[in-house]
């Protein structure tokens, strides 16, 4: 059975190709990204308006692409999954629109699915049948941790961030040293050549009394704005590498600790990670060595499949048919703010 | 020749079914609903139900006709992408035509030519309304009408000023009460009339270009100005 994904709830027009073998492995086909992230660059975010024409201009090439590469034509294609929410409203309402068209045309199911669920789902695609675990999904627009008993059913959520998504702070930072946007690669890759422990920045929400499983990063980019103000006046040679390195590691530090903490509390043996933050490389070392202190199995998809793509939201459309759920009605909506206890609308 | 028509360039979500005759467009089936939030989520129920009323499947269509705007845009590309993903899954051409061009020919097929001009006049939201205008006499048999100004974005009083100095004689559009002139229905593009301006292109067997939205306006972004600082003092 091949199931088509389409993901617009950001910057990216994604669409996906899987295969669902009949002994319930999904397999994958083809995953075309169109990014609008440079249109974003000078406005230092994203531009919902800006992105939302993107995916519409993306939207039908795309699909073109992905079913050329998976070798495939429109009629071979079994069920349409689309990203239903969380995301930018008017981004999501063009992926929403397309994926209704296509099923109709095809007269094939459509599956209005979580965009954060299917963060998690993708994972299946690279390693295999997915235990129950727990899952850090940390990108640009969430950061947040979920119990996952089973992909095609409810989610727990177990804590979130309370203010800017973890993303959004590298973002913030890298303006403040002069790095471009999106901040997350370009920090990762200065903070190669830093120290890590030069500044002693704060960790948010970790103090005895506050939310174990919640997160804070405004606090942060705070200090690093303070930190960095403070040098401008003392006239100090801003040691980027060193500043970057430092903040990665207060982030990395309070993702970890939390994700492995929740995990032990819970009893999960896996932690998955997923979002676009997950592609960073030191947030993947720590995870890997706690984990491994903690006797956790760490799953990571590679960075083609953890930033924001079709191919997840195919793969979680393929799990949701598979556990025989029902189709969502061709009057399905986008809802910017799905919560994650909803998988599938 | 059946032609699927969209539009949702203005609070009406519409979809019909059309046969283009030798004798021009005739609507098979039309589906409307007001709702300016709910676009995407009627869109295709409506499709659907004009397809069902007219005896069609959706594999039965030859093409596909949808509004360009100028209209709100979240709205707007609900109705561009359904239009665009249809033809492309159904690979039947896809024809863009101006949404207020589509008014002027319901406007103007309805009564009897205009001694003059018409304004087509519709929500622009954000106090501006989207015009055209057009030439009091239809140009041929299938209804398209002939624009000779806009479209474009202004404030409805500085358009009532002119509107007398650009010929206009009378107004359609949702907005059309915003100048002052006497009024014509409609208040949105009606399937017929999307066809009619569609027409030429539908006949020939020429392939449509790509679809373009008509924004008229530009993202609202601006760039980051200097950093604020943190630090007291
Ligand atoms: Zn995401």
């Amino acid at each position: 059975m091949i199931v088509l994904g389409i993901e617009t709830s950001c910057d990216e027009t994604g669409v996906g190709v899987v295969r669902a073998e009949p002994g319930g492995a999904v397999t994958l086909l083809a995953n075309e990204v169109a990014s609008s992230v440079d249109e974003h660059a000078r406005f230092g975010g994203v531009v919902p308006e800006v992105a939302s024409r993107a995916h519409l201009q993306a939207m039908v090439p795309a699909v073109h692409r992905a079913l050329a590469t998976a070798g495939v034509t429109g009629r071979d294609v079994d069920a349409v999954a689309v990203t239903a929410g969380p995301g930018l409203t008017g981004a999501l309402l063009v992926g929403v629109a397309a994926a209704k068209a296509y099923a109709a045309a095809w007269d094939v199911p459509l599956y209005g699915v979580n965009h954060l669920a299917a963060h998690v789902a993708v994972d299946t695609l690279q390693h295999g049948p997915l235990p129950p675990c727990l899952a850090l999904l940390v990108s640009g627009g969430h950061s947040s941790l979920l119990d996952v008993p089973d992909i095609a059913g409810p989610v727990t959520p177990l804590g979130a961030t309370i203010d800017d998504a973890a993303g959004e702070a590298f973002d913030k930072v890298a303006r403040l040293l002069g790095l471009p946007f999106p901040g997350g690669p370009h920090i990762d890759r200065v903070a190669r050549d830093g120290d890590r422990a030069a500044v002693a920045f704060p960790r948010g929400l970790t103090g005895p009394r506050d939310a174990p499983f919640d997160f804070s990063f405004s606090g942060l980019k705070t200090a690093v704005a303070r930190h960095v103000e403070a040098l401008e006046r003392a006239g100090t040679t801003m040691p980027v590498a060193d500043v970057a390195a430092s903040f990665q590691e207060a982030v990395v530090d309070v993702l970890t600790a939390k994700a492995v903490r929740a995990a032990r509390e819970r009893g999960m043996d896996t932690l998955l990670l997923g979002g676009g933050v997950a592609a960073n490389s030191r947030l993947r070392e720590m995870a890997q060595e706690r984990c491994a202190a903690a006797g956790v199995r760490l799953r990571v998809p590679r960075p083609g499949l953890c930033t924001d793509n079709g191919a997840m939201v195919a793969a979680l459309g393929a799990h949701l048919v598979a556990a025989g759920a029902a189709p969502s009605s061709p009057e399905l909506p986008a809802d910017s703010s799905l919560p994650i206890t909803e998988v599938l609308v | 020749m059946l032609v699927l028509a969209l539009d949702t360039a203005t609070p009406a979500v519409t979809a019909g079914v059309v046969e283009l005759t030798d004798a021009g467009p005739v609507e098979r089936s039309v589906r409307v609903t007001l709702d300016a939030r709910k676009h995407a989520e009627l869109l295709m129920p409506g499709v659907l139900a004009a397809c069902a009323e007219a005896g069609v499947a959706l594999r039965d269509v030859d093409a596909v006709v949808t509004g360009t705007g100028p209209g709100p845009f979240t709205g707007l590309r609900v109705g561009m992408v359904t239009a665009a993903a249809l033809g492309d899954a159904l690979d039947v051409p896809v024809h863009g035509v101006c949404s207020l061009d589509a008014i002027a020919a319901d406007a103007l097929a309805a009564a009897a030519a205009l001694p003059g001009r018409l304004l087509v006049v519709t929500d622009a939201r954000r106090r501006e309304v989207y015009w055209a205008l057009y030439d009091g006499a239809l140009r041929d048999g299938d209804g398209a009408p002939r624009r000779v100004d806009g479209p474009h974005v202004e404030a409805p009083v500085t358009l009532a000023a002119r509107a007398a100095a650009l010929g206009a004689v009378a107004a359609a559009g949702a907005s059309a009460a915003a100048v002052g002139l006497p009024e014509r229905e409609p208040a949105s593009p009606s399937p017929a009339g999307l066809v009619a301006v569609a027409a030429v292109a539908l006949r020939s067997a020429e392939r449509p270009g790509p679809l373009e939205p008509l924004y008229l306006r530009r993202p609202d972004a601006v760039e980051p100005g200097a950093r604020k600082r943190v630090s007291a003092g």
